[in-house]
This record gives structure tokens, C-alpha cells and sequence, in this order.
């Protein structure tokens, strides 16, 4: 997409997308393409995975620690 | 299953947050924080000792698999019942260094509530180490489920 075409998508004023797209092209996960006067941006979705799976080891860890919380503390609700 | 627990941690950042929701009332989410029989069970751990009041300390270990000894202790600052803990952390032994953790509980309705943790590292640097492990220790955790299950069938 076209800054132009991003920008149309939110209330925000062109000036503020322009710095977010910069934002997320300098994290690499918009990627940049030139085509003739315009330039378009696309998603890269394979660094977005590389950022899911950094945290995701350390998300799953606490999850499964707070589900057994959570079944623990039913079943010590109900006993008492 | 759907994972509940949301991490946020910025990048070039020294902290992160932890935030979950339970359906559990909120006096019941605390007291799994500061009653050390629960804690053992749902830590997995061995606690030696929690004092939950100001100026109290803790220490837990952990003995893995292979019946390797984890110790881990900190320094309580500060409880607010089913309010906020207020807590240091340390691995021993580790170059992890010590992390300030404020450990917040929030009611959402009578039997809902929510947990907000907010780690604060040393450095960034000792904060994506300690990420890093994370995923080291993740799979060590499946590791040894996928044991205790097998050992079970034997």
C-alpha cells in the first residue's frame, strides 16, 4: 500500500502514519518497494513471527503456571 | 488452548509486564502468592521459606529431573493484602542479577480478577537474557512432563 492509502485507513493525520510507517520500517516489519514516483509498503510477516516466537517461550511458561494457579485455587475453593 | 498470559516488553527496554486474567476472586489469587504450601504446588518448587510482610524474605528451590539444585530468594518490601506485593528476586548463581518485581492484584468482579507484573531488570541486556532462558526453560519444563508422563506408563 501507498503511504497515502495507509493514512486513509485512520483518523490520524498523514504526518503521524508517516512516522509510524517509519517506525515500523526501521523494526523491518514494513518492507519498502519503490515503483516508480510511488512507494509501497508491505507487511513482513516473517519478522512479526520472529517477534512472536521471542516472547512466546516466556508467555507459554507463566501460562502454564497460571492455569495450574487457577485450578488449584477452584479446587481450593471448593473444598473450603 | 487460548494463551491468557500477555507479555509486554519494549524494546531497548529494561522491564516487561505480565498481565493475566483468573477466575478466581481476588482474595484467593493473593493468597496464592502468599502462602507457601500453594506456592509449592503451583510454582512446583520447594519453599523454604516466605514471609508475606514488610521487610520479610523468601527463599524457593527448585530441584529439576536430573535432581539438580535451583535456588532462588528475595527481599519482600512491601504487602498490601489483595492489593500489591512488592519484591525483589534473584536466581543464585546466575549473572541474571537481582530484579525488582511489583506484583499487583486487581478485582474485577467477585469472582474474577486480574494479576499485573511488573519486572524491572538490572539492564536491558539482563532482561532479554532472562527472556532467552525462558525459552530454554520452556522446553526443559516439556521436557520433564513428557517424563513424568512416560515414567507413568512404565
Amino acid at each position: 500500500m501507498t503511504p497515502g492509502a495507509i493514512a486513509d485507513n485512520f483518523d490520524s493525520s498523514r504526518q503521524t502514519i508517516s512516522k509510524h510507517i517509519q517506525i515500523l520500517t526501521e523494526c523491518q516489519l514494513l518492507k519498502q518497494e519503490e515503483s516508480g514516483r510511488e512507494i509501497y509498503y508491505h507487511f513482513n510477516s516473517a519478522k512479526m513471527k520472529e517477534i512472536a516466537e521471542w516472547l512466546m517461550p516466556f508467555a507459554k511458561m507463566w501460562d502454564g503456571r497460571f492455569n495450574k494457579l487457577e485450578s488449584i485455587m477452584k479446587n481450593y475453593k471448593s473444598k473450603n | 488452548m487460548e494463551q491468557k498470559t500477555k507479555i509486554k516488553a519494549g524494546e531497548g527496554k529494561q522491564d516487561l509486564v505480565i498481565t493475566r486474567e483468573f477466575d478466581l476472586p481476588v482474595e484467593l489469587l493473593f493468597k496464592a502468592y502468599s502462602e507457601s504450601d500453594i506456592v509449592e504446588q503451583w510454582m512446583g518448587t520447594k519453599v523454604l521459606k516466605l514471609e508475606s510482610k514488610k521487610h520479610g524474605s523468601y527463599q524457593f528451590e527448585t530441584t529439576d529431573a536430573k535432581g539438580n539444585k535451583y535456588n532462588f530468594n528475595g527481599v519482600i518490601h512491601g504487602v498490601s493484602p489483595n492489593k500489591k506485593i512488592t519484591r525483589t528476586f534473584e536466581m543464585e548463581n546466575t549473572p541474571y542479577g537481582i530484579q525488582l518485581e511489583l506484583i499487583e492484584f486487581a478485582k474485577l468482579t467477585d469472582n474474577t480478577s486480574k494479576l499485573d507484573i511488573h519486572v524491572i531488570y538490572e539492564s536491558a541486556d539482563h532482561r532479554n537474557q532472562v527472556l532467552k532462558l525462558g525459552m530454554v526453560q520452556g522446553i526443559n519444563m516439556a521436557h520433564n512432563r513428557l517424563q513424568e508422563i512416560l515414567g507413568k506408563l512404565n
